[in-house]
């Protein structure tokens, strides 16, 4: 089966600053759970803004081929209706904004792209609800504004719930566990885990391997000074839990 | 002191929306294709910007009064109206433009415009069918429901071309109700008493120096006249059009609703896309009497002018409405995108004990487009109370200022009053302002004032766009977000419209 994603020496730097990612090789098929963890200010969340296209990064060499296809030739817009799918770690606030509003403009955006006819409120209210029923996870959220005045949970829940709706290719889920009290994070991961499928690839950036414990990832990664510097299986998270980063950075040196 | 005497307009409470069908929540999954509907829209344009090509019937520019003396004849006047107009013109001339607006003007030539342009016709219409079909054609063009379109759409309409009213739709069937919506010329002649009793009452000949102009000028416009305990059963409207170069258009709106009566009358506003600045100066009396409740909503798309300035409508509207009797309401709701530059305050005088007075807008300016608006609320009688509502949206290097007035007079025991005034920057070179006055002379009053500033900021575009909204639609969804307080209060045909405009007028305002 041919690689969904393929980042071959990627490097970059936030626009007129210091590089921060130096050379990231990494390959990701569909199906597969991959962990990149490494201490603060390693480039992991660099790495998934470099992905997503955030402004204010320059990519200054290697590529990124995603399904086959340049991906750093398009737009954020672009990439996201091609199914690239980024959870914050700090979900912006929309006032104002429905967030079922929002969703449904979202979701008809990107079946606007594909050429699927978008659905209206009834047929969006049907998905709407069996998402939150696969997720187990309540409709309280979904008549408020966008993120605004959510907890922390709940904006991470926020996040979970869009991805199911919007069903990517390839969910980066940028520190996702970062602030979830334990039973926040039972939720959120039970959601990753019922949204695990043989076509779709999840990135979990974290720095802890506590998240791990709930989404058990196929290939961990360690990333340290803009480079990835250990990869293996799952235990390779619970050495590095015994060891910490500081081990693996003279390693790398 | 001048901003004492300039400005005009009001608005109504929060709960003042008679008709539920009205109230709409503008961002509700419920609310079909809007999203869809901002990027058709956004390829737009000005769309509005074309001419028709009428014979026209015009005075002589300039202005005296013999200028004054043709209008009155053209409109076969009675002897007190043309007095009325003649002093005013007096008192017009011994007044000059208000200087107090944050507003960069080039001096305007008042003896170089025309003041009466009327498309020619024999006589005045007796149905649609005898109105001239290039007219017909133009509020086709601008996609306003004349005619049969009207009893689809369930909106009676009176159309003002330039200067002239062109057509009234829907009158039998309000005539039943015994509600007057005619033209205001027509007003002048069936129901002479009703004019001569209100007009003027609310917005005095002198009130202020475009106030005086329009007074002595004005050419037609649209009367509404709603009876005791009577409800109107449908939304009235006025569309307004600027058509001729070179014109001023001065139209004057007199609104009465009589005791108990309802009534929800809505106003647009296009001109055709010409390089020289066109002139506006209307005004609008409201007249609410006890437990009497109107309801004044406005979608304001003058021609801007280009992505320089050059050419676009000055904007300088008088609009006020009088709370006259205990628990009169008085709403007004506004969308101001289009214009150079726009000097607007709706206002209530709140004169009836427990009368209510709101005002909602959003005012929009993009490439070099001025506005100055807010409102006045003026508390008199007791226990009254009003709600202010403002969003500003600067883009570009337009610059947005609001200025708005609370006074709670001696008398006016146990008064309140709640401003909001949000502003919303885009991009590096825009402006906003924000210039409460706030005069109280009761010490049992309160009256609160919010007020913010923000920016639209990289983050939450990004977020939409990672969504996979294209830009322009994660600046309408932003926008309309920041807007819904007000839009929410606009009936629903209005608040797709509006809605639309903001993405037009906003277009090109980021990347």
């Amino acid at each position: 089966m041919s690689n969904l994603l393929e980042i071959h020496d990627l490097r970059a730097r936030t626009l007129g600053g210091r590089d921060i990612l130096k050379g990231i090789n990494l390959t990701i098929a569909p199906g597969e759970v991959h962990a990149i963890m490494g201490p603060n200010g390693a480039g992991k969340s660099t790495l998934s803004s470099v992905l997503a296209g955030k402004p204010g990064y320059e990519v200054t060499g290697g590529s990124v081929l995603y399904q086959g296809r340049d991906l750093l030739a398009l737009p954020a817009d672009a990439r996201a209706r091609e199914g690239i799918f980024l959870a914050f770690q700090y979900p912006v606030e929309i006032p104002g904004v429905n967030n079922t509003y929002f969703l449904r403009a979202a979701l008809n955006a990107g079946r606007r792209h594909r050429g699927e006819p978008e659905l209206d409120a009834a047929q969006f209210l049907k998905a709407v609800k069996e998402k939150l029923k696969l997720l187990d996870i309540s409709s309280d959220l979904l008549q408020r504004p966008v993120n605004v005045g959510f907890s922390g949970g709940e904006k991470k829940r926020n996040e979970i719930f869009q991805m199911a709706m919007l069903e990517p290719r390839l969910a980066v889920l940028d520190e996702t566990d970062s602030g979830l009290d334990i039973d926040a994070l039972r939720v959120v991961s039970n959601g990753v885990n019922r949204l695990r499928d043989p076509q779709r690839a999840i990135v979990m950036i974290t720095h802890y391997q506590r998240l791990l414990d709930y989404i058990v990832p196929d290939h961990v990664h360690v990333l340290s000074d803009g480079r990835i510097v250990a990869s293996g299986d799952k235990t390779l998270a619970a050495t590095l839990e015994q060891t910490g980063y500081a081990h693996l950075d003279s390693a790398a040196a | 002191m001048g901003f004492d005497l300039a400005m005009p307009d009001l608005a109504m409470p929060e709960a003042a929306t008679p008709n539920p069908a009205v109230t709409v929540s503008a961002d509700s999954a419920e609310t079909p294709d809007t999203l869809e509907s901002f990027v058709s829209a956004a390829n737009e344009g000005y769309k509005y910007g074309f001419v028709t090509d009428i014979e026209a019937d015009e005075a002589e520019p300039g202005l005296t009064e013999d200028t004054v003396r043709f209008i009155s004849a053209k409109k076969g006047e009675p002897e007190w109206l043309l007095s009325w107009r003649l002093k005013a013109f007096q008192r017009w001339q011994q007044m000059s433009d208000p200087q107090w607006a944050k507003l960069k003007i080039a001096p305007i030539d008042f003896q170089g415009a025309c003041y009466y342009s009327a498309p020619k016709q024999n006589a005045g219409p007796k149905s649609l069918d005898e109105v001239d079909p290039e007219l017909l054609k133009t509020y086709e063009k601008l996609g306003i429901p004349l005619g049969e379109r009207a009893a689809l759409a369930g909106v009676a309409v009176d159309a003002v071309f330039d200067s002239v009213s062109v057509a009234t739709t829907y009158k039998e069937k309000l005539g039943e109700l015994g509600i007057i919506f005619c033209s205001f010329g027509e007003a002048v002649r069936e129901h002479g008493d009703l004019v001569r009793k209100y007009l003027g009452s609310v917005v005095p000949q002198g009130d202020n120096f475009f106030a005086a102009l329009n007074s002595a000028v004005f050419s037609d416009g649209s009367f509404v006249y709603v009876p005791p305990g009577v409800r109107c059963p449908m939304e009235l409207s006025t569309y307004f059009r600027i058509n001729a170069a070179k014109t001023g258009q001065f139209e004057r709106t007199l609104l009465i609703a009589d005791k108990g009566s309802h009534v929800s009358y809505l106003e647009g506003c296009t001109a055709p896309q010409r390089d020289e600045n066109q002139l506006h100066a209307a005004v609008v009396e409201l007249i609410a009497l006890e437990d009497a409740e109107i309801k004044y909503s406005t979608v304001q798309n003058w021609y801007p002018g280009d992505a320089e300035g050059r050419g676009g409508i000055y904007n300088f509207v008088t609009k006020r409405g009088a709370c006259r009797g205990d628990r009169a309401k008085i709403s007004w709701a506004q969308v101001e995108t289009g214009s150079a530059i726009t000097w607007k305050y709706p206002s209530c005088l709140l004169e009836g004990d427990h009368s209510v007075g709101a005002f909602y807008s959003v005012a929009i300016t993009n490439n070099r487009q001025q506005a100055d608006t807010g409102t006045k609320m003026i508390h008199i009688g007791r226990n009254t109370s009003s709600t202010v509502i403002s969003k500003g949206i600067s883009a570009g290097r337009g610059q947005n200022t609001y200025r708005g007035q609370i006074k709670v007079m001696p008398k006016a025991e146990d008064a309140r009053n709640f401003t909001q005034c949000d502003s919303l920057l885009i991009g590096k070179s825009c402006g906003a302002h924000t210039v409460p006055y706030i005069d109280v002379r009761n010490p049992t009053a309160r009256v609160e004032h919010e007020a913010t500033t923000s920016k639209i900021s990289e983050d939450q575009m990004f977020y939409c766009q990672q969504r996979g909204l294209p830009q322009e639609d994660a600046l309408s969804l932003i926008v309309n977000g920041f807007c819904k307080e007000v839009l929410k209060e606009l009936p629903m045909e209005f608040a797709v419209e509006a809605q639309k405009l903001l993405a037009v007028s906003l277009e090109g305002s980021v990347g």
